[in-house]
């Protein structure tokens, strides 16, 4: 336990003294978003409708820019062969960091959502739903991530190689954190079911992700 | 003091992108024993090491713990200071230390005498970044004091340090060594610590 929390005040340390990671997912999110209404024109019925979407997109690109960070440093620098040797099963080690990466992206860029949502004309009836389930999907953003970046450490440029295997497993959570935040503005449907299969996501990820980073980041280290 | 347990190897091969690059390997370590390994570039010093660490799986034969806790992982017992040094450049070097000892061990209040083993207290708030490549290499080497395991694998330990502190690491292998506990290391250069055990690899190789 004690282990498992000193990785994850390091992990967490590590991103706001580095910097880049919190610094250029949130640069991006806004920019992406800044520029839609500009790409559409200013009909504010239109940014109502399509805004849940448009968030969530940028949220999943954003996240994806840092994804990288995950386990990149730690085996360029030999810290993750130190990793292994220590009390925690490798799962846990993946566990532990891919909370650090949702803690440092996640959690910003759902806090975030409702301040990007004026631009995009949300309904502030909205805002509660969007930011819940942002908050409750964007674990399984993380977690998931993580096992692209066990796949492709020890690849160079591998940003877009990343992006390219995880982007399509992210397709649930979107369908359905969309369809969480849509059903508070355009009704008549309740909420309460795509929200929970947002929550199902999460947890299974949670569960079922690391084991597949950890079988993964065995094989990057041999 | 580390827990006095002994760590044998019996008939354990290692084949790397289909070559072999040792094989039938035996040796048997008793507490207070060290072993040196020695071979030419490419001879699978650094894979042994990783062998022992669980790092890399051995192609053949098995590796037997004597004397340890029912429940003890092979892995957990060892330090592995490998080519790379696993630093933080964006934390000082006592956040480092500070780091492996609360990750790899329990024992509260070891980061003093940790950052003391290689004289390096008076960097202890210096960014770890802005070290020298010895200074680096000292920084991974206090981690051995860190936390307390029995099993010492170093690779390569004395590159790039300077005669001053190669005289400190061989007298820190040559302690851990009295206190009981065990040191794989390896090297292609002369070490003055007294090893009882030597293999030489990459004698002859079989295709």
């Amino acid at each position: 336990m004690k282990a498992a929390l000193a990785l994850l005040a390091r992990d967490v340390t590590l991103a706001w003294r580095e910097g880049g990671a919190i610094g250029t997912a949130i640069g991006f999110y806004l920019v992406v978003v800044a520029i839609t209404p500009l790409g559409l024109g200013p009909d504010l019925n239109l940014l109502a409708r399509i805004a849940p979407g448009m968030l969530w997109i940028a949220l999943l690109l954003a996240a994806l820019l840092s994804a990288d960070r995950i386990f990149h440093n730690d085996y360029e620098d030999g810290a993750l062969d130190v990793l292994t040797t220590g009390p925690l099963p490798l799962p846990l080690v993946a566990a532990v960091k891919s909370l650090a990466h949702w803690l440092t992206t996640g959690v910003p860029l759902a806090l975030l959502a409702p301040l990007l949502g004026l631009l995009l004309n949300l309904p502030v009836a909205a805002w509660p739903l969007l930011v819940l389930a942002m908050l409750v999907g964007t674990p399984a953003v993380s977690f998931v991530a993580s096992i692209g970046a066990s796949l492709t450490l020890g690849l160079r440029r591998s940003g877009l190689l990343l992006a390219l295997l995880v982007l399509p497993l992210y397709v649930p959570v979107l369908i359905f954190g969309v369809a969480t935040a849509s059903a508070a503005i355009t009704g008549p449907t309740s909420s309460w079911p795509p929200f929970l299969m947002l929550c199902a996501l999460s947890l299974a990820s949670i569960v079922l992700a690391p084991i597949a980073a950890a079988a993964a980041l065995r094989t990057a280290l041999r | 003091m580390p827990e006095r347990i002994g760590l044998a190897a019996h008939d354990i091969s290692c084949q790397r992108g289909g070559r072999v690059l040792f094989h039938d390997l035996s040796f048997a370590l008793a507490p207070s024993e060290g072993l040196l390994v020695t071979g030419p570039n490419g001879a699978g010093k650094t894979s042994l090491l990783r062998q022992i660490a669980g790092l890399l799986p051995l192609a053949a034969g098995w590796l037997n713990l004597e004397g340890a806790k029912q429940d003890a992982e092979l892995p957990e017992l060892c330090h592995y200071v490998g080519h790379l040094n696993g630093i933080k450049t964006s934390f000082t070097v006592r956040e480092n230390l500070a780091f492996w000892a609360d990750y790899l061990g329990e024992n509260d209040g070891s980061v003093p005498s940790a950052l003391g083993a290689f004289g390096l207290t008076p960097l202890a708030d210096f960014p770890a970044g802005l070290l020298s490549a010895g200074q680096k290499r000292k920084l991974a080497l206090s981690r051995l004091f860190a936390a307390t395991r029995p099993i010492w694998l170093l690779d390569e330990p004395q590159v790039s340090l300077d005669a001053p502190s190669l005289k400190l690491l061989e007298a820190a292998i040559k302690d851990h060594l009295e206190g009981g506990g065990i040191a794989v290391v390896a090297s292609h250069t002369a070490l003055k610590t007294k090893f009882a055990h030597k293999v030489a690899l990459g004698g002859k190789r079989k295709p």
